[in-house]
């Protein structure tokens, strides 16, 4: 079943942001994960790309299709979860922990634009 | 919209976690437990899938034989009762009509087991052509398949004959499964060894769950339409609509060892001799992607900078845990080795053409 921890932020796209400090975790929800199936290939930035609100920054590849990644905040890639090019399917077991995506040192949080996890959950629940 | 149809197991799927989508306008499950644990289940022990939306045709009376004969490439006459055998069904300029199994229930009695996608086609097709009697019994018959190493254990437990002896491609018409009625033949769509019962749709709810349930011990899982598509294309079993099509011929699909040129007259003989004479313009090959990406239908095929073919059918396979493709390509460029490039949503990936089927099962 879907969850939606607290304190995650949202998005639209199915998105979650954890915030650390200046710093802004990045993977995608378990009902995205859900949607997608098993997911076989995720494509990441490279560590030093600059994100804008929205911006592409990857994809993720399941058996049944193909979805992009959206930037939920702005800010510079610091860390990508290179674990995820052998073992993608982490994304599947746990997408909120050893499936998460990038780290991004935020230079702009857009919080206006994020959900909160009741706020998603009424989306996703549509 | 119209109402899809649904086949007579519909009810059971949200039992198992089905996810359900159209296909052929059909509501049929695309997975249950998920893609790479179903699959990997028919690989190592036994998977049940519900493949009722097949369509069945009968012809039956002294022309059957040559109305059969008249609209398959395959040779029907070398073809016993109790016998099934696959063949394209071609149209006058070579292209595929659609691709079909062909069971002799009797010496003038003949089942035609054709895709849902193509069964109204099909069927104006098949009675456009044939002399002998046409009935499409696709409504009352539901259809399973019991694919996998562990398929005969289950079914042994659940039947009243042994069909350990049954061989390739055989079948019984006669055997009760959990007491009902089943036609059931060594075929299926997977690569692995199994079955597939032909049931009365009003039975197939008990005989599925009856396999389900026999199959406990042997870890069998209900099998969506996601997995039987990467279980196919491992195996490289063509899928209608993707390899064939009304302008794809079987002998550019790779297909001529079920092409009987020889031996008969039938709808496309002369076009395809026709081809065979000129050389094919293009032929299809496996391909291999070297990075995890999938090169999906469509997904343009370069040499040389150059477009030079596309692909028809393209997955991650999760036996070989490679991105694995099917595509129509310049017989020239079909060598085993050919390094080639595809286009993957605008990015150039490296591939090359490989041996096929991409999967074989040890023996």
């Amino acid at each position: 079943m879907a969850e939606y921890p607290q304190e995650l932020r949202y998005t639209q796209e199915h998105e979650w942001v954890k915030f650390e400090g200046d710093l802004a975790r990045i993977g995608i929800t378990s009902f995205a994960q859900s949607e997608l199936g098993d997911i076989v290939f995720v494509e990441l930035p490279s560590v030093g790309q600059i994100l804008r609100l929205g911006d592409t920054f990857g994809t993720v590849e399941s058996v049944k299709t193909v979805s992009d990644l959206f930037a939920p905040v702005a800010g510079e890639v610091v860390e990508v979860n290179e674990s995820l090019n052998d073992a993608p399917e982490m994304v599947n077991s746990d997408p909120y922990g050893a499936g998460w995506m990038v780290m991004v040192k935020v230079t702009d949080r857009h919080e206006d634009q994020l959900l909160s996890a009741t706020q998603y959950k009424e989306h996703v629940n549509e | 919209m119209a109402q899809n149809k649904r086949t007579p197991l519909y009810s059971l799927y949200h039992l198992y976690g089905a996810k359900v989508v159209d296909f052929a306008g059909f509501d049929m499950p695309v997975q249950f437990s998920g893609i790479m644990k179903e699959h990997v289940a028919v690989r190592t022990a036994v998977g049940l899938f519900d493949v009722s939306h097949m369509g069945e045709i009968e012809l039956s009376g002294p022309d059957a034989l040559s109305d059969v004969q008249k609209l398959i490439t395959n040779d029907a006459s070398r073809l016993k009762v109790s016998h099934a055998m696959y063949s394209p069904m071609c149209n006058e300029h070579g292209g595929t009509v659609d691709d079909i199994l062909v069971y002799r229930l009797a010496f003038d009695r003949f089942l035609l087991v054709v895709n849902a996608s193509n069964r109204f086609k099909d069927l104006a097709w098949i009675s456009r052509h044939a002399k002998s009697h046409v009935i499409d019994r696709s409504d009352d018959v539901a259809l399973l398949a019991l694919q996998g190493p562990k398929a005969l254990d289950v079914l042994k437990t659940v039947t009243d004959k042994d069909l350990s002896s049954l061989p390739y491609y055989g079948f019984d018409q006669d055997v009760r499964v959990h007491g009902r009625q089943c036609l059931i033949s060594r075929t299926g769509y997977t690569g692995e060894d199994g079955f597939e019962l032909y049931i009365d749709a009003a039975d197939a709810m008990d005989v599925f769950v009856a396999l389900l349930e026999a199959g406990q011990v042997e870890g069998i899982v209900p099998v969506g339409l996601g997995a039987r598509d990467t279980l196919r294309l491992e195996a490289r079993l063509p899928l209608y609509g993707h390899e064939l099509t009304d302008d794809i011929s079987p002998l550019e699909a790779g297909l001529s060892p079920f092409v009987k040129l020889d031996a008969k007259d039938f709808i496309g003989r002369d076009a395809l001799l026709l081809q065979k004479q000129q050389s094919l313009s293009r032929k299809a090959a496996g391909i291999a992607l070297t990075g995890r990406s999938i090169a999906r239908e469509q997904a343009e095929i370069f040499g040389d900078d150059q477009v030079v073919g596309y692909v028809t059918s393209g997955t991650f396979g999760p036996t070989l845990q490679k991105s694995i493709a099917l595509a129509l390509l310049p017989p020239a460029l079909t060598e085993i080795g050919q390094t080639l490039e595809v286009d993957v949503r605008g990015k150039k990936m490296q591939a090359q053409v490989v041996k096929t089927p991409f999967y074989r099962r040890s023996l």
